[in-house]
C-alpha cells in the first residue's frame, strides 16, 4: 500500500443526519459536502454508515503498570480502537497507584507510543487511593500528561474533609473530581445490588442509599466549594434524582453512566456467574428505565465504559470470591445504539454529545469531541447501524475475556475509526503499526 | 433430577417423593439388616470447604447405608485449604470419577458453579452454600413436622410454622420458606428487623417482631442458631438483649399450644436462642431431626442416583 495523508469517507450520514462525503487532509478534518471529489484520496465507501465524532472514554482500566497479564496499554488502545475510541482515561488504580507524576507520565507516554487512541491519565486523589492524603495532585497537573482528572476508582473519597480538600485544591488549574459513589461502612463485604434478588440468593446486598449518600454529600460539597464535580457509574433511579436536583440549583456536576448500567439488571446474578460482578453492581429493572431516561434528557452527561479486564481466573470462580469488573469498549456503542438509539431516546447527534463532545469537554481533551468540525483533527469513527454482530468473548481485542455480554446479538458494526487523521480500524479490522498505511 | 442445588428446583410431586422414600428407608433401617445394596459401586464425594460435622457425618452415614463408596474430602489439610480453587477441586473429582458430590461451601451459590460448569459431570447436592440454601435440612426439618403433625397427609397444608432468628444469615431459613410454602404449610419470620434480609418482602410468609404474640398460634417454633460473629456487628446491643426479645425460654414454652413441636437445624447455642430446659423438654424434636436427616439424605441420594423413588409398600 502507498503511504497516502488524504482519506476520503464516501455517502456517510452526518449525527445530524444529512449525507456527505468527508475529506481527511494531513490529519486534519479538510472539508465535508455532499460529493466530494479527490483523485489523491484512498477512498472508503461508507454506504450510509453513520460518521461519528471518536469517541472519548472517561473511564477505563488499562491495568498498567501492574496487572499485564488482564491488559496492558497496547491492548487496551487496541481495544479502544476496534470500539470506535480515539481517547481512552486510564484509571489511577494500577500497581503501582497512579499518585505521582512518573506513572501518569509512564502511562501517557505508552499510549502515546501505541499511538492507536489518545491516552489520558487520570491522577488518584490520595496516596495510594487510601483515601487520607492527597496526592501530588499539582505535579500531575504539571506533568507532560497534564492530568486534569482526579479519581481514586474502585475506592470512594468517602472522607469529607479529604473530598472538600481535594475539591477546592483542583481549582487552581480547572480540575475534576471524578467520584466513586460508595459509602464504604455501608458495603463491607456487598456482593450485589440489595433487594429482592440478593435476598433469596443470600449474597450480601449493596444498598442504592450506599451510592445515593455520597453523591447527595458531594454535590452540597461542591457546591459549597464552587469547584467540579463528577460522578462516575451512577446506578441508581435515587441517584439520578439528586443529581437533577442538583442541576436545577446550578450546582457544577457532571454524571456518567456505563453501558451495561444501561441494559443489564441484578436478575442476572441468579445464575451466580460473576461475569455479571461489577462494581458499582447491577441494579433493578426501575434503576435501569430511569438512566436511560436521565441520558436522553442530558440529567447524567456521559456513557464511559468503566471497561475493567479481568484475568479468567479471578473469574472462574464462585461469586464472592470473583473480582468486580467487566469489558467495555468493545461493545459501548452497540449497547448505546440499542438502549438508546433503537427505542428513540437520543439520536445520533446526542450519541455524537454524550460519548464524545461532553466526556472531551469534561476532560479537556482539546483534540476531540469537536463535533467533525472543518480543521480539527481528525478523529472519526464509522459506525453501521443497520449491521448486527454477535459478541464472541475469544474474539475481542483486549487482553481478557471478561464480557458480559458474550453471546448476545446486538446492533451496530463500529468499521472504521480514524486518529488524529490515521485510520486505526478498516472494516472492522485493526491496523497494524509495522504494517502502515 | 440431576442435582439438588435449592429448593427452588423442586416441584411439589418431587418434594413429596423423597419424603415418602425416606418414610420407607426409614422403616427399613429400623429392620435387622440396615444396609441397602442400591448404590454399590458408587462413588460419592464429601466435598467440604467450610466447617461441618453432623451434615457430613449425616450424609456419610447415609451414602454407605446404600452401599456407596463414600470419600470425604474437608478444608483442614487438604488442598482447599491451600487456596485450590473449586475449579481445580471439581477436575480432581472428576478425574477420579465421582458420581456425586455433596458439597459445603461458605460462597453463595458455589454448587451451583460446580453444576453449571463444565469441569465435573457428577451429581451435585448442596449441602449448605454461604447464605443460600441448604435444601436437605429443609427436606429433614418436613419429614419430621410431617411425622409429628402431617396426620397421614402427604403434604404440609395448614401447619403454622414460625421461624426464630437469624434469617439474615440464614441458609436454613432460606430453604425452609420455599419447602414449607411447597408442601401448604404457612410461614411467619420472628426476628429483630436488622436480621431479616432488605427484600424479605416478597417471600411469601409473613413478618414479626413479636416473638410473644406469635409462639401460642403456632404448630411449629424453629429457632435459628445465633452465629457468634455477628455479636459484635451492630445486629442487636448484646446477646442478653438478644436473648430476652428472641430466645425460647421456659416461660415462653408454657405458652406454646397442646401437640406443637420446637426444632432446631444445631447446633445450637444453649442459653441464647434456646434454654437448655426447651431444648432438652419434651416438645423439643431436636435430637430426632438428627435421626431424620440420615433417612432423608438417603432419600436425596437414593432419587438423584437411582433415578427413582422407592416405592412405597404401605400404600
Amino acid at each position: 500500500m502507498t503511504t497516502t495523508n488524504r482519506y476520503l469517507l464516501k455517502a456517510g450520514i452526518l449525527p445530524q443526519g444529512d449525507r456527505a462525503d468527508l475529506l481527511i487532509v494531513d490529519g486534519l478534518i479538510h472539508s465535508i459536502s455532499p460529493n466530494i471529489v479527490d483523485s489523491e484520496a484512498m477512498v472508503f465507501e461508507l454506504s450510509g454508515s453513520v460518521i461519528l465524532p471518536g469517541l472519548v472514554d472517561l473511564h477505563t482500566h488499562l491495568r498498567q503498570p501492574g496487572r499485564e497479564d488482564a491488559e496492558t496499554v497496547v491492548s487496551g488502545s487496541q481495544s479502544g480502537a476496534k470500539g470506535g475510541f480515539t481517547a481512552l482515561s486510564a484509571m489511577a488504580n494500577t500497581s503501582p497507584v497512579a499518585d505521582n507524576a512518573g506513572v501518569v507520565e509512564q502511562v501517557f507516554r505508552l499510549g502515546q507510543e501505541a499511538g492507536l487512541v489518545d491516552v489520558f491519565p487520570i491522577g488518584a486523589v490520595t496516596q495510594g487511593l487510601k483515601g487520607e492524603s492527597l496526592s501530588e495532585i499539582g505535579a500531575m497537573a504539571d506533568s507532560i500528561a497534564g492530568v486534569r482528572v482526579f479519581s481514586d476508582d474502585g475506592n470512594c473519597v468517602s472522607d469529607p474533609l479529604v473530598m472538600r480538600r481535594a475539591l477546592e485544591y483542583i481549582k487552581k488549574f480547572n480540575g475534576v473530581i471524578a467520584q466513586h459513589a460508595q459509602e464504604p461502612r455501608l458495603t463491607v463485604g456487598s456482593q450485589m445490588n440489595e433487594g429482592s434478588v440478593s435476598a433469596i440468593l443470600g449474597l450480601k446486598g449493596w444498598p442504592a442509599v450506599a451510592e445515593e449518600a455520597i453523591i447527595a454529600r458531594d454535590v452540597l460539597l461542591v457546591d459549597h466549594v464552587k469547584s467540579r464535580l463528577h460522578i462516575c457509574h451512577v446506578t441508581t433511579a435515587g441517584g439520578v434524582e439528586i443529581i437533577r436536583w442538583a442541576k436545577a440549583r446550578g450546582i457544577n456536576v457532571t454524571a456518567e453512566v456505563t453501558p451495561h448500567h444501561l441494559l443489564l439488571t441484578d436478575e442476572l446474578a441468579r445464575s451466580y456467574d460473576p461475569i455479571f460482578k461489577v462494581n458499582p453492581p447491577l441494579r433493578s429493572e426501575r434503576d435501569v428505565m430511569a438512566l436511560r431516561e436521565a441520558l436522553a434528557d442530558g440529567t447524567i452527561d456521559i456513557v464511559a465504559t468503566d471497561h475493567a479486564p479481568h484475568s479468567v481466573e479471578s473469574k472462574e470462580c464462585e461469586w464472592q470470591e470473583a473480582s468486580f469488573g467487566m469489558l467495555g469498549l468493545e461493545t459501548a456503542i452497540s449497547i448505546v445504539q440499542k438502549t438508546m438509539v433503537d427505542t428513540e431516546l437520543l439520536t445520533w447527534a446526542g450519541v455524537a454529545d454524550r460519548l464524545s463532545s461532553a466526556p472531551a469537554r469534561i476532560g479537556g481533551y482539546e483534540n476531540h469531541g469537536n463535533n467533525l468540525a472543518i480543521g480539527s483533527k481528525a478523529n472519526i469513527t464509522i459506525i453501521d447501524p443497520s449491521a448486527t454482530w454477535i459478541v464472541d468473548r475469544d474474539l475481542v481485542a483486549s487482553k481478557s475475556r471478561n464480557t458480559p455480554f458474550h453471546g448476545f446479538e446486538l446492533p451496530g458494526v463500529v468499521t472504521h475509526t480514524f486518529f488524529n487523521g490515521l485510520p486505526t480500524l478498516i472494516d472492522g479490522l485493526l491496523v497494524s503499526k509495522e504494517v502502515g498505511l | 433430577m440431576r442435582h439438588l442445588l435449592s429448593v427452588s428446583e423442586l416441584t411439589k410431586i418431587q418434594a413429596i417423593s423423597i419424603l415418602d422414600t425416606a418414610s420407607e428407608l426409614a422403616r427399613i433401617s429400623e429392620g435387622t439388616v440396615k444396609k441397602l445394596p442400591t448404590l454399590r459401586g458408587r462413588t460419592i464425594v464429601n466435598l467440604f470447604a467450610e466447617d461441618s460435622t453432623r451434615t457430613r457425618i449425616s450424609f456419610e452415614a447415609a451414602a454407605k447405608r446404600l452401599s456407596a463408596d463414600v470419600i470425604n474430602f474437608s478444608a483442614k489439610g487438604s488442598s482447599l485449604s491451600k487456596g485450590e480453587s473449586l475449579k481445580d477441586t471439581a477436575l480432581t473429582l472428576q478425574a477420579m470419577g465421582a458420581d456425586a458430590v455433596v458439597i459445603r461451601h461458605s460462597a453463595s451459590g458455589a454448587p451451583q458453579r460446580l453444576a453449571d460448569s463444565e469441569w465435573m459431570k457428577g451429581t451435585v447436592i448442596n449441602a449448605g452454600d454461604g447464605t443460600h440454601e441448604h435444601p436437605s435440612q429443609a427436606l429433614l426439618d418436613a419429614f419430621t413436622i410431617r411425622k409429628h403433625l402431617g396426620k397421614g397427609s402427604s403434604d404440609l397444608h395448614g401447619i403454622r410454622v414460625a421461624i426464630v432468628g437469624d434469617v439474615l444469615h440464614s441458609r436454613v431459613a432460606r430453604s425452609n420458606v420455599l419447602l414449607l410454602k411447597l408442601l401448604g404449610a404457612s410461614v411467619v419470620l420472628v426476628a429483630p428487623p436488622t436480621l431479616l434480609p432488605v427484600g424479605v418482602e416478597s417471600w411469601p410468609v409473613t413478618i414479626s417482631y413479636d416473638l410473644d404474640s406469635i409462639i401460642p398460634t403456632v404448630d411449629v417454633v424453629m429457632m435459628l442458631r445465633v452465629q457468634q460473629e455477628r455479636m459484635g456487628d451492630l445486629y442487636f446491643p448484646n446477646a442478653r438483649e438478644y436473648s430476652r426479645y428472641f430466645g425460647l425460654n421456659a416461660e415462653r414454652l408454657k405458652s406454646l399450644s397442646a401437640n406443637s413441636i420446637i426444632m432446631h437445624p444445631g447446633p445450637m447455642n444453649r442459653g441464647l436462642e434456646i434454654a437448655a430446659e426447651v431444648a432438652d423438654s419434651a416438645r423439643s424434636v431436636i435430637v430426632e431431626q438428627v435421626a431424620n436427616g440420615v433417612s432423608v439424605r438417603m432419600a436425596i441420594l437414593y432419587v438423584l442416583l437411582a433415578g427413582q423413588p422407592l416405592e412405597t409398600g404401605n400404600k
